[in-house]
């Protein structure tokens, strides 16, 4: 338990995108992110007020070539001298900055926290950034037998796939909803219905797609690992987001609506997929579901939206079964059905999910909570989920090393 | 990007084991791969508990118990599930499109790795799989041998 409440009180974040940032590295990506989200303070903040920095970078010295990368940053948003300290794990990283930035606050060490994750990706060619990312797999026993990421959620998909007798199509509902949901979202990668971009690539090459299903079946939509074709995973984008944290006391003199942190959950399960009993399920993510809805003492049903960790399709369906939005083997079927549509019955992913909105990986747990602060606060545009009054992001890292599930309050 | 020819070998010589005080050989990665270089698949089993460990680890994650002794694995199994990678890493890309898959072995537990078969139409799930082992086209931390599965 918290012994203070916690609240966020502004958030901001850049565009998720794979050549708009060209000329950006990530101090540049932060510090535009960390604008945003200091503008977005309604009653006005000060840097002065800010006492702490906990920021995400999952694979700079990859990408960059640069670690110690907290200070550099708290030197460039103006924060020096405060205490600045990276956190990483895969592709959750940001969502345990925050969650470090809650405890930093709850403890009564801080007032205001700023907490936030960035990723320049574009920096390596596609599959120098595949090697990059296989650094958060089981280095041994996934890495150097060629195992990567998608093919990881591949291995998942395939084994859901005989467990309850569905297949591939199914994955595309995922992909169709997530890509209409980013549609409407002006921070979104990709800004089209999957439609909108087979009709722009027929013009181009002179081919002819009837519907989504012909140009997702298409070699237009090529196979990364089998059975995911390209449509089927997250891309690849440069981006950073921010979130400022403060006490409920310290909330109230920035704005009158906050949005209140009310669970936290953050488990670790086995590196190695091979590890677990079950291939069509993440461990990591049931149980950090479980301690989340305890700690808010609510239940699966009571959530009236969710982002997901979608970074491949089949992760999205596994996550509403993980999470108990649905029962086991029928994730796959309630997307088809519409039951995970914006104000369907339980909308996920209303940003466009990492799948459409991009997945610069740090940048993706705190980019999470920036829709959940839109959503709490009716500031979504046509995104908004109606009464939107409790919402959860559930941040995975790689394949279930890591997962964290967080619930917020308006 | 770290060139996989500049990842060097920790362990020096790959036949030379690392053993622990009383001179038996120590539950580690290396070892395994070192197993690995003699054509062994070797796992470690829990004297207390009897719960296998592969990888190996340096003690019990089940009953905590430091007495672990490694045993040769049949390297029989059931494929369990698998993907085909069409778009590898650098260090891949002369083998690409390759199947990777998590094989649950005899012994029951599961064990990744890439697949081969002779016609690769027969890659379903719930076929049977042996080991065998190959040198690996780059260098690792771990030497060079790796196994791999393949039909019986």
């Amino acid at each position: 338990m918290l012994m203070n409440k916690v609240a966020l009180i502004g958030a901001g974040m850049t565009r998720f995108h794979h050549s708009l940032h060209k000329d950006k590295s990530s101090r540049e990506l932060f510090v535009e992110a960390f604008l945003e989200c200091l503008d977005s303070v309604d009653k006005s903040i000060s840097h002065k007020d800010i006492d702490a920095l906990f920021i995400s970078a999952t694979a700079s010295e990859f990408f960059e070539h640069q670690s110690h990368i907290a200070c550099l940053l708290s030197d460039w948003t103006g924060l020096n001298p405060i205490p600045a300290t990276r956190i990483e794990a895969a592709c959750a990283s940001s969502s345990a900055a925050l969650e470090i930035g809650v405890f930093a606050i709850a403890s009564g060490m801080y007032d205001i926290v700023l907490v936030g994750g960035v990723e320049k990706m574009t920096t390596l060619e596609v599959d120098e950034m595949t090697y990059a990312l296989m650094s958060g797999l089981d280095h041994p026993y996934e890495c150097i037998l060629g195992v990567s990421n998608p093919g990881l959620y591949a291995m998942m998909a395939n084994a859901y796939f005989e467990k309850y007798d569905s297949s591939w199509e199914e994955l595309t509902s995922i992909s169709i909803k997530n890509h209409h949901n980013a549609s409407m979202n002006p921070k979104a990668h990709f800004q089209s219905e999957i439609m909108d971009i087979a009709k722009k690539i027929s013009q181009k090459k002179g081919l002819k797609f009837d519907n989504e299903m012909d140009f997702l079946k298409s070699p237009t939509n090529p196979y990364i690992a089998h059975p995911l074709r390209l449509f089927d995973c997250s891309p690849v984008s440069d981006g950073a987001s921010a979130i400022l944290l403060a006490s409920s006391k310290k909330a109230k003199k920035f704005t009158d609506t906050p949005v209140y942190v009310t669970g936290l959950g953050h488990t670790s399960g086995t590196m190695s997929l091979h590890d677990r009993r079950d291939l069509t399920s993440i461990p990591a993510s049931v149980e950090a579901g479980n301690r989340a809805y305890k700690m808010a003492k609510i239940e699966s049903k009571d959530i009236d939206f969710a982002m997901v960790h979608d970074c491949f399709t089949p992760a999205e369906i596994i996550a509403t079964e993980d999470l108990g939005f649905f029962p086991r083997g029928e994730g796959g079927k309630a997307a088809i059905e519409g039951r995970t549509r914006i104000n369907g019955e339980k909308s996920i992913n209303t940003d466009g999910g990492l799948k459409a909105k991009g997945h610069p990986i740090a940048a993706t747990g705190t980019a999470m909570s920036y829709e959940v602060w839109k959503q709490l606060r009716g500031e979504a545009d046509k995104r908004q989920v109606n009464n939107a009054e409790i919402g959860l992001i559930h941040n995975v890292g790689a394949s279930g090393g890591t997962a964290i599930v967080q619930i917020f309050r308006r | 990007m770290v060139e996989s020819s500049k990842i060097s070998t920790v362990g020096g010589d790959l036949n030379d084991f690392t053993r622990n005080e009383a001179g038996e050989i120590s539950p580690t990665i290396e070892n395994f791969f070192r197993y690995c270089s003699e054509r062994k698949l070797m796992a470690v089993r829990c004297e207390q508990c009897e719960t296998i460990h592969l990888p190996p680890r340096p003690f019990c994650s089940k009953c905590y118990s430091s007495n672990l002794e490694w045993f040769k694995l049949k390297g029989k199994g059931k494929l369990l599930t698998y993907s085909i990678v069409h778009v590898p890493p650098p260090q891949f890309e002369t083998i690409a499109p390759y199947a990777v898959g998590v094989v649950k072995l005899e012994e029951g537990v599961n064990l990744p790795g890439v697949i081969k078969l002779k016609d690769m139409k027969n890659l379903n799930i719930g076929i049977e799989l042996i080991v065998d082992f190959e040198t690996l086209p780059f260098e690792s931390w771990l030497g060079r041998t790796r196994y791999y599965f393949k039909e019986p």
